[in-house]
């Protein structure tokens, strides 16, 4: 389970802190999803990468621990995270600088598009990992992605930033 | 060729589109990558639309990168959850390996130490008793081994001790390919997790150099060992 845990944590805790946004919240999530691989080890059945198992653990994690916030308190925090992400943008062009312009649109996408987009570019699975560890189609997982890509795009329109793309 | 990007402009993206996030990220297959390839030399503007994604692509990088890692706290809260976890009965689809581990490891360590005496001189008794039948079986006339004083009384324990090796695995290998290729080479981990390092004990008998190099050359061409090297 060491080795497991010194593997895996760190990319786990990224993935699960994304989707929460609390680091307090993220650090109780990969001690759950740790303890259910523990359980449950005897269900893994080889047939994905442990780290595309431990992953689609995490997502089911967070999503329980986001729902069972109240919903004022979610909205508070979706309200400030729109908020705090579309006045960056701003600064950051003022700086002229498109990198930073483009990590704060990446904050300010949905959990759903965040989700997909650090799937892909950061922990590098497949379109059929995608698939198992969100539970759609593989489709929809290309689609998802190409929106999620179209959001940011207007993100950093909306902030200034022309990259030329749609 | 400009169909593959103009439907940008019509909201309705290409197969080719759809894949150029995963050719950036390196995940697809040889064979799209292969067209996805074929597809930006052929046309600029998704070639454009590529430099765009790479861009991302390095840039959802930094930003996990910059979340940093999770405090001490986790870890111990882990394991504190797991010590204080119920034992667990063995699952009825274990394989008889695991059976046997977790048989011994609900033992006593007293029960273990007496069980272990009980093996011990059972296998005495059995040595004796193959030794007296090989006695009887054998002729009346006899010579027995004399030992010359020139001679050593100590085994070469270096010729007969198994082979070992300190194996370290990619980091995407799988448990069930680990597993796979330890039943392949007869090998079994004996010690591990040391700086992601295992140490592994090959077949059940010792081997000549030439054959343990032999198991070693094959172990570091295999996908999912990134090192192997012979230890004691």
């Amino acid at each position: 389970m060491q080795v497991l845990y010194g593997r895996h944590h760190v990319r786990v805790f990224r993935f699960g802190l994304r989707l929460v946004r609390s680091e307090q919240v993220a650090e109780d999530l990969i001690s759950e999803v740790f303890l259910d691989v523990w359980r449950q080890a005897g269900k893994f059945e080889g047939r994905s990468a442990v780290s595309t198992w431990l992953l689609a653990i995490t997502r089911f994690k967070a999503l329980s621990a986001l729902r069972r916030r109240k919903d004022a308190e979610l909205d508070d925090e979706a309200a400030n995270a729109i908020e705090d992400t579309s006045d960056d943008p701003e600064v950051a062009v003022q700086k002229k600088d498109t990198s930073d312009a483009l990590r704060k649109c990446l904050t300010a996408l949905t959990a759903e598009h965040r989700e997909i987009v650090d799937l892909v570019y950061y922990h590098e699975k497949s379109v059929e990992e995608v698939a198992g560890i969100v539970g759609i189609p593989e489709n929809t997982v290309k689609t998802r992605l190409f929106y999620a890509r179209k959001k940011l795009a207007e993100l950093l329109k909306a902030a200034g930033v022309e990259r030329g793309w749609p | 060729m400009m169909a593959t990007s103009k439907q940008i402009l019509e909201q309705e993206p290409s197969e080719i589109e759809l894949l150029l996030p995963w050719h950036a990220a390196g995940t697809l297959n040889a064979r799209d990558a292969r067209r996805v390839d074929e597809a930006l030399a052929r046309d600029p503007e998704l070639a454009r639309q590529y430099a765009v994604i790479r861009e991302e692509y390095a840039e959802t990088i930094d930003l996990n990168e910059s979340l940093g890692a999770p405090s001490a706290r986790a870890m111990h809260k882990l394991f504190a959850a797991i010590d204080a976890e119920p034992e667990r009965k063995p699952h009825a689809s274990l394989n008889v390996a695991a059976r046997l581990t977790g048989f011994f490891a609900r033992l006593s360590p007293r029960t273990l130490a007496w069980s272990a005496s009980l093996g011990g001189l059972a296998l005495l008794v059995q040595a004796g008793v193959i030794g007296a039948v090989l006695m009887n079986e054998r002729p009346a006339a006899f010579q027995t081994a004399s030992l010359s004083s020139n001679e050593s009384v100590t085994r070469d324990l270096g010729a007969a001790a198994l082979p070992r090796a300190l194996v370290r695995f990619a980091p995407d290998a799988r448990v069930a390919d680990i597993t796979a290729l330890l039943d392949k080479y007869q090998a079994s981990i004996i010690d591990g997790g040391k700086g992601g390092m295992f140490r592994l004990q090959f077949a059940n008998r010792a081997m000549t150099r030439d054959e343990f190099n032999g198991v070693l050359s094959r172990l570091q061409n295999e996908k999912i060992v990134s090192l192997a090297v012979a230890t004691p």
